[in-house]
């Protein structure tokens, strides 16, 4: 028998769990009730997947979880930190939490300070780091806060300052004392990547309980594993690494869902839907990996400069309800949501919905009881279809970068909405177990790393820059944990820079592999 | 004059990204950055050259390198301040106003948070009304205006002052300065008298920023007919609807250079090809150039009207690409050698776009 994994996805509704061997197959999945304290939905997902697994083949657990974006989100369990930025005279002009929601402000912002430090574009220093005004800082921050944010100008470029002003708050305040470091938090972008480091610190407690509560689950199952948890881009940081950087796991859910899907189906490229209750998301994996949008994203009303992925969202979901009115349909944009299960007429209800219409119309079998929608009418059924279909082309299409014809992969309760056949679309593809997409993409995700920073193709070259970028990357991947004999390169983004003399660049690489096996 | 209010900075900012034709830096840094000035300092006014004293002294107020530089390096807010002050020492008088030199992308603002710092109003004008990438790309040296004597100031304190021959020359010296002084600086240039800028200056430009940036607003929030009355008021037009399918970047000659190909939503033989460094200069459809430089080329958001920078454009975007008249200050002998098609290398005729004013 092989090594096995367990794959758990706690979403906003459901929390799902699957083992998985190394092939990929699925050998046992759950579906159940997200709880209040999620840690308690975890637990019983667990048990109830590995009832009747031999647990002494399964080697790794990885965990997806909305916990911190929602302590985010809700404002709830999140600390005050201490902001010290490494950048003075430059950026004095904005001071740390600017754009700030008010309440999210009052609730994470603790002492501020900017101070000298920083680094130029080119990784000389702006001015050299004012050691004593971090000790100072320390101390004001002491019995104030339990975590001190440290963003350094360029520090994606050059570190060394936020490692020594780390060095110092623990001379200062103690070797535990948490401090949460703006290279490893974020991108090029000083105010967005302070922002992510002030809130990854603002989560360590929560991140802490989230990791306590997974380990002692899985240790009172007896399950002896290395535990991780999936990132935005999809791939793992080990759970240790989770409670340092938990900001890094706010968007893993879509992500996860995505990279589940298309490893189920067994592609690398292609467009994903994930239809609900309530809506239907649509994206695009490209060597499995979901396209990233180019927007700012907002966490909780606060701008970081993460990249999550593309996504189009509209509402069709199985529970939208369908209203006949004279001369067609109005289908949604409202929704029953999760009570389809009882107010949907399958379902004993009486409200008509889009998993009515797609029972009458033969794309939904087994669930409820079909003959108590013989009473709809057959011109509801084709018009509400009609329009189901057609939004589902203008999604796919939406979606596509080139007129290049990919398969569509169907997942989600509501999947079954979508047409066997779409102009444009090479095939539509229901994977087995895609109602546990997520947690499967959770269980089968890879260890990574990227490298952000500036280069000047004028001095070295542009390729000799861009294979030391692809070696810092994939050297990252392997402190990550990735299999040195199978890491590869997944990414790899260059934008010149603008009104720049000489040929600056911007370089963006990813690495990534499977886990390595010791 | 009138009283800048908080709604009508944020809609500047975004007329700003409009008018930065895909360049000129994402205002985001300097809407912060004028925010907490007037918090501080107290809200701007924003007056018309007329309405000053004919013989003021007005100075122009910019940041100078590169907006990915600024990112990182956020401004300290003394670069500016001390750029025009080391000029105004220079000659001898104090500014009675300061005023962009360019309306379009983040040096829109600037001048905001210095004249509340200075406690004095910021001049409704500029010399592009939209972005371009060299300080001698302005109506004022198709005046005749000299661009120096000049200041450059960083944010550690180091000051250079400068007068050049030419307006040319000085955008070389300038740039070779900012190599040295951290890509991010203050520049004060362009001094003028009040009546200058009123004879010679695009007048009104930030008002006109702030209207447009309002009806892009109106488009976001959805309100029905925006779109059109945007496109009214802008004397615009969309000359395209599409998808990304292809983007070549490359640099060349220092500055971001590449192509943009665009297809048609409904039918793929047609495409629309745009050419940019910087901002975007030339618009194609098919073989055909539609829109030319100095008039001004927008890719905006198909979705929500939102204006997408060069740096933001990425495959599959879903974008209109719209046509706007230049400022009609520029129609003026001199205009096509400074900044139409051949001055950025392309060997295109300049083709008014319709609503143009020459």
């Amino acid at each position: 028998m092989s090594r096995l994994r367990i794959g758990i996805d706690v979403g906003g509704t459901n929390t799902d769990a699957v083992v998985v061997d190394q092939d990929g197959n699925v050998l046992a999945s759950t579906k159940a009730a997200t709880t209040l304290d999620p840690s308690d939905g975890i637990a019983a997902a667990l048990k109830a997947v590995i009832e009747g697994i031999d647990k002494s083949h399964i080697k790794q657990a990885m965990l997806g979880t909305t916990h911190p974006a929602n302590a985010i989100i809700q404002r709830k369990d999140l600390q005050q930190v201490g902001v010290l930025r490494l950048a003075a005279p430059s950026s004095l002009a904005i001071r740390p939490g600017a754009a700030w929601p008010k309440d999210l402000h009052a609730t994470v912002i603790g002492p501020s300070a900017i101070i000298k430090g920083g680094y130029e574009y080119d990784g000389s220093e702006i001015s050299p780091l004012d050691e004593q005004a971090v000790r100072d800082f320390a101390q004001k921050c002491k019995g104030v806060v339990n975590a001190i944010a440290v963003s350094c100008a360029f520090a994606p470029a050059n570190y060394e300052q936020e490692l020594r002003a780390a060095a110092i708050i623990a001379e200062e305040l103690g070797e535990d004392y948490a401090a949460s470091l703006s290279h490893q938090v974020g991108a090029i972008g000083l105010l967005e990547r302070e922002n992510a480091t002030i809130l990854n610190a603002s989560l360590f407690g929560v991140a802490k309980r989230v990791v306590d509560g997974f380990q002692s689950a899985l240790l009172s199952h007896g399950l002896k594993v290395d535990s991780y948890l999936t990132q935005n881009d999809g791939t793992l940081m080990t759970a240790e690494e989770a409670i340092r950087l938990p900001i890094l796991t706010v968007g893993s859910g879509p992500t996860n869902s995505m990279r589940g899907a298309c490893a189920l189906a067994k592609l690398s490229d292609a467009l994903v839907i994930d239809v609900g209750g309530t809506s239907a998301d649509v994206g695009i994996l490209i060597d499995g990996f979901p396209r990233e949008s180019s927007a700012a994203v907002e966490v909780g009303g606060v701008r970081t400069n993460f990249r999550m992925p593309d996504l189009i969202s509209i509402g069709l979901g199985g529970g939208t309800i369908v209203r006949e009115e004279d001369g067609g349909v109005r289908v949604g944009p409202d929704s029953v949501g999760y009570r389809v299960v009882t107010e949907a007429l399958i379902t004993g209800g009486s409200t008509l919905t889009l998993s009515d219409i797609s029972t009458k119309g033969g794309r939904l079998e087994g669930f409820g009881d079909a003959s108590k929608v013989s009473g709809v009418k057959d011109a509801t059924v084709t018009a509400a279809l009609a329009w189901v279909d057609e939004q589902v082309q203008i999604l796919c299409d939406r979606m596509k970068a080139s007129r290049t014809s990919l398969p569509l992969i169907a997942v989600g309760g509501g999947s079954h909405l979508v047409p066997d056949n779409i102009p444009g679309v090479a095939g539509v593809i229901r994977p087995a177990h895609h109602s546990v997409a997520n947690a499967f993409g959770a269980a089968i995700a890879e260890a990574s790393g990227a490298v952000d920073r500036v280069y000047r193709y004028e001095a070295e070259g542009r390729d000799a820059c861009l294979d030391d970028a692809k070696r810092l990357a994939t050297e990252a991947a392997i402190r990550a944990g990735a299999d040195i004999d199978h890491v590869r390169i997944t990414s790899v983004v260059e934008v010149p820079m603008s009104y720049l003399p000489g040929q600056g660049c911007r370089v963006q690489v990813k690495a990534a592999g499977p886990l390595a096996i010791h | 004059m009138y009283r800048l209010t908080p709604e009508g900075l944020s809609h500047m900012a975004l007329g700003a990204t409009l008018l930065g034709a895909g360049g000129g830096g994402d205002p985001y840094i300097s809407l912060l950055m004028v925010q907490e000035a007037m918090a501080k300092y107290g809200e701007v006014n924003i007056v018309s050259a007329s309405e000053l004293d004919p013989n003021d002294l007005v100075l122009t107020v910019a940041v100078i390198g590169a907006p990915t530089v600024m990112t990182e390096k956020v401004p300290s807010g003394t670069e500016f301040v001390d750029a025009v002050k080391s000029l105004a020492k220079y000659l001898g008088k104090k500014p009675a106003a300061v005023m962009a030199i360019e309306v379009g992308g983040l040096n829109t603002l600037f001048p905001l948070a210095v004249a509340a710092e200075m406690g004095i109003p910021v001049v409704d004008g500029d010399s592009m009304r939209r972005a371009f990438p060299q300080i001698e790309m302005t109506v004022f040296t198709l005046a005749g205006i000299s661009a120096s004597p000049m200041s450059l100031a960083d944010e550690k304190g180091n000051v250079v002052v400068f007068e050049t021959t030419t307006n040319q020359v000085a955008e070389k010296l300038a740039r070779a300065c900012v190599m040295q002084l951290g890509m991010a600086n203050g520049l004060s240039s362009y001094s003028m008298t009040a009546k200058q800028v009123a004879d010679h200056g695009i007048n009104g430009s930030m008002t006109y920023c702030a209207e447009l940036g309002r009806h892009l607003q109106q488009i976001q929030d959805g309100k029905n007919g925006a779109y059109d009355e945007f496109l009214k008021f802008a004397h615009a037009k969309i000359y395209f609807s599409g998808k990304i399918i292809d983007l070549d970047r490359r640099t060349t000659g220092g500055f971001a250079r590449g192509t943009l190909v665009i297809e048609d939503f409904k039918d793929p033989s047609r495409k629309m090809r745009v050419d940019f460094q910087n901002e975007f200069l030339i618009a194609y459809d098919g073989d055909e150039a539609v829109v030319t430089t100095p008039d001004l080329i927008c890719v905006l958001d198909h979705e929500n009207a939102q204006p997408i920078t060069v740096e933001g454009l990425n495959f599959g975007q879903r974008v209109d690409v719209v046509g706007m008249p230049c400022a009609p200050e520029w129609h003026q002998e001199g205009m096509l050698e400074l900044v139409g098609p051949k001055a950025f290398g392309y060997e295109v005729e300049y083709r008014p776009v319709e609503g143009s004013h020459a």
